[in-house]
């Protein structure tokens, strides 16, 4: 059952990916036109699909910091404690 | 430790443990089960109060104090030994049951100890069980990693002791009570780091990933629930409001992220994600208010079940390929669909997405770090979950089951869906994931104060699904920036692995020029001295009696015919240089040891 959907899904993929990529845009609509923000923490969070900026921004600064830190001369071959 | 009628849960799997080895044939894997649900069962009909204390000495030891704090974290921690049990009934060495069930005794004996005398025993029996579960791996590298984690942690029970010992020298008390955060004194810092060791705090972290990535398949289901967790409940009894948690939290929350976009292995990854949400928890202590303690100890509650669920996961992947690195494996779905569903909702817990388990306790934290005004806080632990969400609720199960079919054609062929008690103990673990996200009151019932949280609001939902589902976008945006590679990173157990080799080097070298420096001045030239001056002593000592009678005369004193050469000549070879150097040597001596006492 659950791999018949799998296959399912991966057989429409085209299709899932406009249909995420419309429940994203519906998101964001939400949040910048009906949703009561009373209950924001703070002025920023008023701002118009702030947490939708804030999670891309978020995924791409972790993404890419952290890739930074391992050039650094952290990430090392896997034999590395072996020689 | 049965005293008025309370009987220890610890006491169960400890003596369950003990009987273990001896039950043998159709017997062992129900009595594998009995143990665990017996000592849960303990739990549930515990009344709160103070139990089973005992005089030693001149202390009275409490082995148990009930209070609602306790109760929240023993009820989980003996949920979590019966779904453990159950995942690990294929495990034919009595010996590694046992070990886990000592081990969960060990916190269970922390969570209920009353005072830091009857802490540190159990948090010893914790470190000294646990380290069983990496050695029964039976890898050379799980040999080094076990002997590295048991260094680590005896090393922080030191410094805990330590703690214990000043403190008590300093106020005569050795009850295990909220301790002075405000004005901390040089105790309260020892036995803080006593508590963060154990709760992986960086730099004094790097024991977990080590030792959980190369732990037993079972053992690192026992291993990720309990030591962190029982740390967490240590510091919120002893440290709630110690400001200095609160930068440390989020520190841990962003280390393990950034760790885990490095790592290769899936089973080191999901630890490095231990470290990030115990730092939730952390946090959530040092902000202190009864809203951010309740998060705390509802965070460990989901987080016990749903990190349990991940490891039981990748360690269903692990057991059944042997293989546990994303660059050994990929594609999976179609061979093991029901494990990749188990931890995916494992995933999706720990992400805290609507209607899943972090959902309804990571947020309090963060919404605790609010009310206070906390706000760089509280924002920094938000993009850690988006972080969260990237490498536990993508990378995980994209690389492992979708993605690039890395698998050996062995590995591939092995791959299928674990045994069936496996399938049933991610069920529980999956369901339960699910029940605290839905019917909040389950878990919120059980925290320690009354303060009132309600996650399932329009405003949260709409923020935890933009941050995760654009989260998402970004992943599949820069999926070839994540693809993993087979390398290892560096961290903070490389200066006690390459320390001890930077010692051993320099002490070798140390001890050779020292060697060296001996026999040249020792061995050689002062033996040589000594006997010079033993040798031409008498004649010295004769010369400067002789000299002003020759000077007097008028007798050539000094070249190669004067008389001070035909003297020393005349007298080395007379018998009576050899008494006479004796004779000096002696009083020499004699002089020396006058002075030296």
């Amino acid at each position: 059952m659950i791999l018949d959907l799998i296959e399912f899904l991966r057989h429409r993929l085209k299709r899932v990916i406009q249909v995420c990529c419309i429940i994203l845009a519906l998101l964001a609509g939400f949040d910048a036109l009906l949703l009561d923000k009373n209950k924001a923490h703070t002025a920023v969070e008023h701002l118009p699909g702030f947490w939708a900026v804030f999670g891309f921004t978020a995924c791409v600064v972790i993404i890419f910091v952290s890739k930074w830190f391992g050039r650094l001369g952290i990430t090392k071959q896997e034999d590395y404690y072996d020689q | 430790m049965i005293n008025n009628l309370w009987l220890h849960p610890g006491l169960i799997l400890m003596a369950g443990a003990l009987i273990l080895p001896l039950v043998k044939g159709r017997l062992f894997r129900p009595y594998l089960l009995l143990v665990p649900v017996l000592a849960f069962g303990a739990v549930l009909q515990m009344p709160q109060g103070v139990y089973g204390v005992f005089p030693f000495l001149e202390w009275d030891l409490t082995f148990g104090r009930v209070d609602r704090l306790s109760l929240v974290f023993a009820y989980i921690m003996t949920l979590m030994c019966i779904i453990g049990t159950l995942y690990s009934l294929h495990v034919d060495n009595p010996f590694e049951m046992a070990a886990a069930w000592i081990y969960v005794a060990g916190s269970l004996g922390v969570i209920f100890a009353g005072d830091f005398l009857v802490l540190f025993l159990f948090w010893e029996v914790m470190a000294f069980s646990s380290v069983f579960l990496v050695w029964f791996r039976r890898r050379p590298e799980s040999l080094w990693a076990g002997f590295r984690y048991l260094m680590v942690h005896a090393a922080g029970g030191l410094v805990l002791l330590a703690g214990i010992a000043l403190l008590y020298h300093a106020t005569g008390d050795h009850g295990f009570h909220q301790l002075d955060v405000s004005r901390p004194t040089l105790p309260v810092y020892l036995i803080l780091v006593g508590f963060i060791l154990n709760a992986a705090v960086p730099p004094l972290h790097a024991w977990l990933p080590d030792a959980y990535g190369e732990a037993t398949v079972s053992g690192a289901v026992f291993m990720c629930a309990f030591t962190t967790k029982t740390a967490v409940y240590a510091l919120a009894r002893g440290f709630a409001g110690m400001e200095i948690l609160i930068p440390l939290g989020v520190v841990m929350a962003l280390y393990g992220v950034v760790y885990a976009v490095l790592e290769n292995d899936a089973r080191r990854l999901l630890a490095y994600h231990i470290i990030s949400q115990v730092g939730y928890m952390v946090a959530g202590v040092g902000i202190g208010t009864e809203l951010a303690i309740n998060g705390a100890c509802a965070h460990a509650f989901a987080h016990i079940l749903y990190k349990g669920l991940l490891f039981m996961g990748v360690g269903s992947v692990l057991y059944m390929t042997g293989k546990s690195r994303f660059t050994d494996l990929g594609g999976l779905y179609s061979r093991m669909p029901r494990a990749f569903v188990f931890t995916l909702i494992g995933g999706l817990s720990i992400s805290a997405f609507p209607l899943f388990s972090g959902f309804v306790s990571k947020s309090m934290i963060v919404a605790a770090g609010f009310d206070d005004h906390l706000y760089w806080a509280a924002f920094l632990l938000t993009l850690a979950s988006a972080g969260t969400f990237l490498h536990t609720g993508l990378k995980v199960p994209y690389f492992i089951w979708f993605g690039k079919n890395n698998c050996a054609k062995n590995t591939w062929e092995k791959a299928q869906d674990p045994p069936v008690h496996m399938q049933l103990a991610m069920g529980i673990a999956a369901f339960l994931c699910i029940f605290i996200g839905v019917h909040t009151p389950y878990l919120y019932d059980m925290l320690p104060y009354a303060a009132v949280y309600k996650p399932y609001t329009a405003y949260h939902i709409t923020e935890s699904l933009q941050i995760l589902l654009f989260t998402a976008l970004g992943f599949f945006v820069f999926l070839k920036k994540l693809t993993p590679k087979p390398v290892i990173s560096l961290d903070m157990d490389w200066f006690y692995r390459m320390g001890g080799r930077v010692f051993l080097l320099g002490a070798q070298r140390g001890m050779d020029y020292l060697s060296t420096r001996a026999q040249q001045y020792l061995g050689e030239a002062l033996p040589h001295r000594l006997n010079t001056f033993s040798q031409s002593g008498p004649a010295r000592l004769s010369l400067l009696l002789i000299r002003p009678l020759w000077y007097l005369t008028g007798v050539t004193v000094k070249g190669p015919d004067g008389a001070e050469k035909r003297f020393t000549d005349t007298f080395n070879r007379s018998l009576f240089t050899i008494g006479s150097t004796a004779v000096f040597t002696i009083i020499m001596l004699m002089i020396l040891l006058f002075f030296v006492t």
